[in-house]
């Protein structure tokens, strides 16, 4: 062995074939200590990351029931989920008529009627505006319902038609229909 | 730059192990400031005496404030009610924001003027963007906290600019929010984050200090220091100025404090936020008003946020912009009208944040819009290249002191 090393220690190569070799391990030994370093850190912030999110308390209010017999035809209410207004509206035939003769290519956002009901008098929407959620007006009577007849947001001007589907102004999309079901005739079940 | 010695032992025994005496001494004391300043430059250090103001009253309000929906709205008027003082820490600290933004806009048209954002001055000039940017933030999480009617919307209606990112927009709002709404969860985050920002802006005040020491003040006439000869100590000539300064800020600011406390705000934040009911028009507070113009300006949601991010990126970017060697707008014979009519414009813009974004007023931000953009991409690359400058002094000491050339320690007046 002693005359190996001593050959290449000679020829001057022992030493630069030796650190270069050992410049690639202690490359490959810090690439792959920083990396593992970062994905460690990576870990250790995301239950501090993860704290911001919505709590269990707060995902536990998942769901909410609301008897509907009150409301008459061509009335509506407002009810509070999540912390967001859900609008509930019994619709007249002259609205549901309004929003299924709409053109597809009238819309902003196109969506059938059809699709955002699952009864066709009764529409349910979360009445948070899609641009940057203000709270539409056009719920009580009295309220400007904007052009289309159904919804207007006061704070930049968007319109929304009887569907709750976006016709003018800068909300990008239709108010959220929520996930809900019948209970029963007279009760929903929102979330 | 001598080091000083000290008569008095305890200080010299301190100073030998940690060189705090020396250090205040070289950067507020002995400070080699040019002898030619004016009262625009007084602004810096009144911003800096302003950071201390907000800090000072934020603590002691923190000390009463709860940061709860239910108590918060009620624990602000008891502040202004039953706690000793507390009527006048909290129109401190509310008209103190006003102030601060005030001084910050005067001290960042003055470095456009004086072109304080060329080399090698770009990395200060970037961090006081910075100090804008993280100033904003601070404000608007702290105007959530008393949860009137403009905090509970303001916060609604900003947190749900982070929608339009694509797919993961709606996540990260619910995680901003720490639910599917305003609520709770986040007026105790907004609370505690308002209360970290201060000293955020402290670690970028102190960078932004350190850049300022490593190549000194600029000065109105914008050539660098040459010697001795252009500098003055900035104790007692600027300590005095500055003072001077203060005594002016303070007086107005404590007239707004004890007479018109307020006038810089809205009166239906004194109504409690209600979650089931939008104002009919939400108005951020005045230092907002013309950034938000330009984002109502476009018609698109998308579209309106990038135009407001663009915003603050057109001034990071000043110092590539501006290709003209002289500093100084004095001897930039278009520029120094040009100037102007950012001024102007910005003017524009805010009135206009102020109106409805419908009919001649949203025309209107959209032409300032318009401008504003046109000014830093378009005018200000452009005359910075055609303009043919005046000629600039030699130096601070022959232009300002009266016999020129001679080098002289300032025999002036």
């Amino acid at each position: 062995m002693s005359d190996t090393a001593a050959t290449v220690e000679n020829s001057g190569g022992h030493g630069s074939h030796d650190s270069h070799d050992g410049e690639t391990r202690r490359d490959f030994l810090l690439i792959s200590t920083v990396a593992v370093g970062a994905v460690g850190a990576g870990l250790a912030a995301w239950p501090f990351v993860d704290s911001m999110n919505p709590s269990l308390d707060v995902l536990a209010l998942k769901s909410i029931e609301v008897d509907i017999s009150p409301i008459e035809e061509g009335q509506a209410i407002t009810v509070f989920w999540r912390g967001n207004p859900v609008f509930i509206r019994n619709r007249s035939k002259k609205e549901i008529d309004a929003a299924r003769a709409e053109k597809m290519s009238d819309l902003k956002d196109p969506e059938k009627d059809e699709d955002r009901v699952q009864k066709p008098n009764w529409l349910v929407m979360v009445g948070n505006c899609t641009h940057l959620g203000c709270i539409p007006l056009g719920q009580r009577t009295g309220e400007p319902k904007g052009n289309f007849n159904g919804w207007f947001c006061p704070c930049h001007g968007s319109h929304y038609d009887t569907s709750g589907r976006i016709r003018l102004g800068p909300a990008p999309s239709n108010l959220v229909v929520p996930p809900y079901t019948f209970a029963s005739d007279t009760t929903i079940v929102i979330g | 730059m001598t080091t000083p010695t000290w008569k008095n032992p305890v200080v010299n025994w301190i100073d030998y192990r940690l060189p705090i005496f020396t250090f205040t001494h070289h950067s507020l004391v002995d400070y080699p400031t040019p002898r030619n300043l004016n009262y625009w430059w007084n602004f810096g250090s009144l911003a800096g005496i302003l950071l201390v103001i907000m800090i000072a009253s934020g603590l002691f309000l923190a000390m009463n404030y709860q940061p709860n929906t239910d108590l918060a709205f009620a624990s602000v008027e008891r502040i202004m009610r039953d706690v000793n003082f507390g009527w006048l820490l909290r129109y401190i600290h509310a008209n103190g924001a006003s102030f601060f933004f005030i001084v910050v806009y005067v001290h960042i048209f003055r470095g456009l003027y004086f072109g304080s954002y060329k080399a090698p001055r770009e990395i200060l000039w970037i961090l006081g963007v910075f100090i804008l940017l993280a100033m904003m933030g601070t404000a608007f999480l702290g105007y959530v906290l008393p949860w009137g009617q403009l905090s509970f919307w303001a916060a609604k209606v900003i947190t749900n600019l982070f929608t339009v990112i694509p797919f993961v927009g709606e996540p990260i709002v619910q995680w901003l929010w720490g639910g599917f709404s305003v609520d709770n969860p986040t007026l105790n985050r907004f609370f505690a984050l308002h209360f970290l920002m201060p000293f955020v802006i402290i670690g970028l005040v102190f960078l932004h200090l350190w850049a300022l020491h490593q190549h000194k003040s600029g000065n109105p006439l914008g050539v660098d220091i040459k010697g001795p000869q252009d500098t003055i100590p900035f104790h007692p000539y600027y300590t005095a100025k500055d003072m001077f300064g203060l005594g002016v800020l303070l007086t107005l600011y404590m007239f707004f404090v004890f007479f018109y406390p307020n006038f810089f705000g809205e009166p239906l934040n004194y109504v409690q936020a209600n979650p089931s009911s939008t104002p009919a028009s939400i108005v951020p507070e005045w230092y907002f008003l013309p950034f938000f113009a330009i984002l109502r300006s476009i018609p698109d949601k998308l579209g309106g946020i990038i135009a407001f991010g663009g915003a603050f990126v057109v001034l990071l970017i000043m110092p590539w912009l501006d290709r003209s060697k002289v500093r100084s707008a004095t001897f930039r014979p278009i520029y120094k009208y040009v100037f102007w009519l950012l001024v102007i414009d910005m003017f524009l813009l805010g009135w206009v944040g102020g109106q409805k974004p419908e009919g001649w007023p949203l025309l209107l931000g959209q032409i300032g819009t318009a401008y504003y953009f046109i000014h830093f991409l378009l005018l200000i690359p452009w005359i910075s290249r055609k303009e043919t400058p005046l000629p600039v002094p030699e130096s601070i000491a022959s232009a300002v002191l009266p016999e020129s050339g001679t080098a002289t320690q300032g025999a002036s007046q």
